[in-house]
C-alpha cells in the first residue's frame, strides 16, 4: 500500500538559517502522525511546504506514491492535503457556511447555489458528527467552533490528509477532549492527520507515531507506546529537561498589589474587565488562567496605566496607582512583561543595548550630564546579557536578530533589574521552547523567593497550575472561580474558563 | 411642481455620485482603496466628450470607460503588483488625470479647459408614469445613463453578495491570506474591484460631460470623487445603502441650486451645503460602519 505522505531530504533555507535540513519523513494512510520540536525546529515550515505555500529548495516529495511538486496552496487542495492553520484563516466577518464553502462554491450559473453548498456542509457535518451552527458568524463563535469550521473547509474540499498546525493551542482542555474525539472519528473514516504540537502529554495521548524535529532535522520517529515525557523532551531540547519545577514554600509577606471592583471599559462602552478584585503578597505569584479574550491583556494594562480604568482601585506598594501615569507606576516599582513581544515589549530594529534600558533610560546611572552614559548603558548590558546567558553575536546588533527566548531574556534582565516589587508578567512564555519557558519560570520563582509579588497572566493552563500559588480563572472580564493549584484538576479549571460551574454541574 | 423639480434635479445630481460610489464599492469591497475616483471621473468627462465629438454619444460613453479603466488598470498595477501605497498612487492618478486631460485638451481641441458642445444620448419619456403631472419632471426627457445607474444598483447588490464572484471578492477584502490558502487568485480578484470601479467612475464622468452639461469642462467634477467615497461610507460598502446616500448627497446639491436662486443665503454658503454634508457623514458616520477588514492593506505573499 502507498503511504500517504512521503518526504525525501526535503530543505528549506531562509537569509540566516536552514529552516528544514534534509528533512525525511513517511505517513502512513489512516494514522495519526504526530511532529514535535520547540519553537524554531522547523516544525512550521515543513506543514507549509506540504501545504503548498513555500517551496522546498531541495528533495522530494511523494503524495499516495506520486512524486508531487505542490506549487500553491491550490495544488495542495488537488493533490487533497488539507492544512488547519495554527492561526485560523477566517473570514470573521463571513457565517460558517460561507468560509466553509468559499473558493469551491457550488454554483447555478454566476450565482450561488447556496441550498446545494449547505446539504454537501451538512452531510459532512453528520458524517463526522460535528456540530456547528452554518449560520452563524465566525466572528461570533468561540475559538474550539472556529477550529472545527477550519477542520470542516478542507473535509469539504475533499481532503484526506488533514495538517494541524499546533491544533491544542488555543484549546480549554475540554475543547482538547471534543477536538481529539473528532479525530479520532475523522482516522475511522480513512482520513490521515498530521498533528504538529509541542505538547508532549497531548501528542502521547492521540499520535499513532511521533516524528521530532530539532534544529531543522529528524531526531527520530518514535512509538508513544515506547516512550515517555521525559524521553521525548531530550529528544526535542538535545539534552535532559526538567520537567518538574522546585518550588520552595515561601512565607507571604504584605499585600502589594490590590485591585479592587476594577471596571475597564472598551471604546465602545462594553466592560472588558468586569469587577476583578485580587490581593497579592509579596512572596506569591497569583495565577490568572484563562481562554484569551475574556479581558486578561486588559487586566495587565490596567495595572500598568496603558488603560484607563472606568471604576475601582488599584493599589501597589502601599499606593493608590489608579490614574497615574505609566512612568510614575513603574518608578514605584512595578514592572510589565508584557504579552507581545514585538510590540510592546521592545523597538525591534534597535539595538540590544538600547532595548535593554528602554523605559529606564532617564535613570542616574545611565546618564552623563542630559545625554547617555553609553559606557555605563553597555556595561551594564554585558552584565545582563552575562548574567541572563542571552545568545547574540553582539549587543549593537538590532534585537529582532534574536531568537524569541533570548529576546524575552533582554526583557526580563530589563524588568527585573530594578528591583521591582510587582511583577505583572503577560504571557511571559508564549512562543518559547520549552528551554526558554523553564527559564522564564525559574527567573519568576527567583522572585517570589525574593518577595516579590507576581502576577502571572497565561493561556497555559498547566504553566498556571506548576508554579502559581493560587489561580483564579478569568472569563467574561470576571474571576470566576479561585484555587490552590494542589486542590484542582485541569479538567475543572477547564470548566470554569468556558464559563460554567464546576458546583453548580453545568459545563458546558 | 416645484417639489417634483427638486426630486429631479436631485436624482440627475445623484446619478455621477451613484455610478462612482458603486464602483468605490467594488474596489473596496476588494480590498483597495481608491481615492482615484475623482481623477478617473475626469478623464471619463474629457474622453467620453471626445469620443462622442467625433463618433456620437455611444461611442463617448464606451470612450469614457475605457479610459477610466485605463486608469484604474495604473492604479491597480501600482496598489495590488508593485504594493504602492495605496493613497500615494490615488493622488497621483487624479494629479495624472487633471494634467493629461488638460494637455490633450489643448492639443485636440485648441482650447485648455473645455470641449466644444457635444450631444448626449437620446432622452426617454417613461410611459404611463408620464401621465402623471406631479412625477412629470422626473420621467420625462430622462437620460438613459440614468436609468442604467439605477438599474445598476440591484444589479451591483446581486453580484456582491449572491455571486461567487462577489463572495470571492469579499473574501479577498476581509482575509486575503484566508482567500489565497483556499486557492482564490487574490490578485485577480482585486484587479477585477479596481478595474470596475475605474469604469463605472468613467461612465460616471461621460454622464457628466455627455448627459447633464453638454461639453467636457475643466473641473467639472466637482469633487464628485471624493463625495462618492464618503457616500460608499454612508452606504455602508452597500449598493442599496449607496443608492440612498446619493441621493442625500444629489438632493443636497439640488437644494443649493435652488437656494441660491433664490438669494437669501450668500451663495457661497450655499455652496457648501454638499461638502459640509460629507465632512459631516465622514466624522459622524465614520465610526459606527464598518468597512472591508483589510482594505487598504496591500497583500503580499509568505508574509505573516
Amino acid at each position: 500500500m502507498d503511504k500517504a505522505v512521503v518526504l525525501r531530504g526535503i530543505t528549506k533555507r531562509f537569509p540566516g538559517i536552514v529552516a528544514n535540513d534534509r528533512i525525511d519523513l513517511e505517513v502512513e494512510k489512516g494514522e495519526i502522525h504526530a511532529i514535535v520540536g520547540e519553537n524554531g525546529a522547523g516544525k512550521s515550515t515543513l506543514m507549509k511546504i506540504l501545504a503548498g505555500i513555500y517551496q522546498p529548495d531541495e528533495g522530494e516529495i511523494y503524495i499516495f506514491g506520486k512524486k508531487e511538486r505542490i506549487t500553491s496552496p491550490g495544488r495542495a487542495i488537488e493533490l487533497k492535503i488539507g492544512m488547519v492553520h495554527q492561526h485560523f484563516m477566517l473570514v470573521d466577518r463571513f457565517t460558517v457556511l460561507e468560509n466553509i464553502i468559499l473558493g469551491a462554491e457550488k454554483r447555478l450559473g454566476i450565482a450561488l447555489d447556496e441550498k446545494k453548498c449547505r446539504k454537501a456542509v451538512e452531510e459532512l457535518l453528520s458524517l463526522y458528527n460535528f456540530s456547528l451552527n452554518l449560520d452563524a458568524r465566525v466572528e461570533e463563535i468561540s475559538v474550539g467552533q472556529a477550529q472545527r469550521v477550519e477542520i470542516l473547509k478542507v473535509l469539504y474540499r475533499g481532503a484526506d490528509i488533514l495538517v494541524l498546525d499546533e491544533p491544542t493551542a488555543v484549546l480549554a482542555p475540554q475543547e482538547v477532549k471534543e477536538l481529539f474525539n473528532n479525530l479520532r472519528r475523522l482516522k475511522s473514516e480513512g482520513k490521515t492527520i498530521i498533528f504538529i504540537s509541542h505538547k508532549l502529554d497531548e501528542v502521547l495521548e492521540i499520535a499513532d507515531r511521533i516524528t521530532v524535529l530539532r534544529r531543522g532535522r529528524v531526531e527520530g520517529t518514535v512509538l508513544p507506546s515506547r516512550v515517555t515525557k521525559e524521553d521525548l523532551a531530550r529528544m526535542m531540547v538535545g539534552k535532559p529537561v526538567m520537567m518538574k519545577l522546585d518550588k520552595e514554600p515561601v512565607n507571604a509577606g504584605d499585600v502589594l498589589l490590590s485591585i479592587k471592583d476594577l471596571v475597564v471599559k472598551e471604546s465602545s462602552g462594553k466592560p472588558v474587565v468586569n469587577g476583578v478584585s485580587l490581593e497579592i503578597r509579596g512572596g506569591e505569584i497569583y495565577g490568572i488562567a484563562g481562554i484569551e479574550g475574556n479581558g486578561q491583556k486588559e487586566l495587565a494594562e490596567a495595572i500598568i496605566g496603558l488603560r484607563e480604568a472606568s471604576s475601582g482601585r488599584i493599589k501597589a506598594c502601599g499606593r493608590d496607582i489608579t490614574g497615574l501615569s505609566i512612568k510614575e507606576i513603574r518608578d514605584l516599582g512595578v514592572a510589565f512583561i508584557p504579552e507581545d513581544r514585538h510590540r510592546q515589549g521592545l523597538v525591534l530594529p534597535m539595538k540590544v543595548w538600547e532595548n535593554m534600558i528602554l523605559g529606564y533610560h532617564t535613570k542616574k546611572e545611565f546618564l552623563k550630564g542630559k545625554s547617555l552614559n553609553l559606557k555605563a548603558i553597555r556595561r551594564f548590558t554585558k552584565n545582563k546579557v552575562e548574567e541572563y546567558g542571552v545568545r547574540l553575536s553582539s549587543i549593537e546588533q538590532p534585537i529582532e536578530g534574536l531568537s524569541g527566548g533570548n529576546q524575552q531574556k533582554v526583557i526580563l534582565g530589563r524588568e527585573l533589574s530594578r528591583e521591582p516589587k510587582v511583577i505583572v508578567a503577560s504571557q511571559p512564555t508564549r512562543g518559547l521552547d520549552v528551554g526558554a519557558a523553564e527559564f522564564v519560570h525559574r527567573e519568576l520563582l527567583k522572585m517570589r523567593k525574593k518577595g516579590r509579588a507576581i502576577l502571572l497572566i497565561s493561556a497555559d493552563l498547566e504553566e498556571v497550575l506548576s508554579i502559581a500559588d493560587r489561580v483564579g480563572v478569568m472569563y467574561n472580564g470576571k474571576i470566576t472561580a479561585e484555587f490552590r493549584p494542589e486542590e484542582v484538576t485541569s479538567e475543572d479549571i477547564g470548566v470554569y474558563m468556558l464559563g460554567g460551574d464546576v458546583k453548580a454541574g453545568e459545563g458546558k | 411642481m416645484f417639489f417634483g423639480e427638486l426630486l429631479a434635479s436631485s436624482l440627475r445630481m445623484a446619478v455621477p455620485i451613484l455610478l462612482t460610489a458603486l464602483g468605490a464599492v467594488f474596489t473596496e469591497r476588494s480590498g483597495v482603496v481608491n481615492i482615484g475616483l475623482e481623477g478617473m471621473m475626469i478623464v471619463g468627462s474629457f474622453w467620453g466628450a471626445l469620443g462622442a465629438y467625433y463618433y456620437g454619444p455611444y461611442f463617448g460613453l464606451l470612450l469614457a470607460m475605457a479610459a477610466g479603466m485605463f486608469m484604474a488598470l495604473i492604479h491597480a498595477i501600482n496598489t495590488v503588483t508593485f504594493r504602492v501605497d495605496q493613497v500615494v498612487s490615488g493622488v497621483a492618478i487624479n494629479i495624472l488625470a487633471y494634467g493629461s486631460t488638460r494637455f490633450l485638451s489643448l492639443a485636440i481641441f485648441n482650447m485648455a479647459t473645455t470641449s466644444p458642445h457635444v450631444s448626449g444620448l437620446p432622452k426617454i419619456n417613461i410611459p404611463v408614469l408620464s401621465g402623471i403631472e406631479f412625477l412629470k419632471p422626473l420621467v420625462t426627457d430622462v437620460s438613459p445613463v440614468i436609468i442604467l445607474a439605477l438599474v445598476l444598483v440591484p444589479i451591483s447588490s446581486f453580484v456582491i453578495n449572491r455571486t461567487v464572484f462577489g463572495l470571492r471578492l469579499r473574501s479577498v477584502g476581509e482575509n486575503p491570506l484566508a482567500a489565497d490558502t483556499l486557492g482564490i487568485n487574490v490578485f485577480k480578484m482585486k484587479y477585477a474591484g479596481v478595474l470596475l470601479s475605474g469604469i463605472l467612475s468613467g461612465l460616471s464622468g461621460a454622464y457628466l460631460a455627455l448627459e447633464h452639461t453638454g461639453m467636457y469642462v475643466e473641473g467639472m467634477t466637482q469633487g464628485q470623487g471624493f463625495i462618492a467615497l464618503a457616500a460608499m461610507i454612508f452606504g455602508n460598502w452597500e449598493p442599496k445603502g449607496v443608492l440612498w446616500a446619493s441621493l442625500l448627497f444629489g438632493f443636497s446639491e439640488a437644494l443649493s441650486f435652488r437656494v441660491v436662486e433664490g438669494g437669501v443665503v450668500p451663495y457661497q454658503f450655499v455652496k457648501m451645503i454638499p461638502y459640509v454634508l460629507t465632512l459631516l457623514v465622514l466624522t459622524g458616520v465614520v465610526k459606527k460602519s464598518t468597512g472591508p477588514a483589510a482594505s487598504g492593506v496591500p497583500y503580499e505573499r509568505g508574509l505573516k
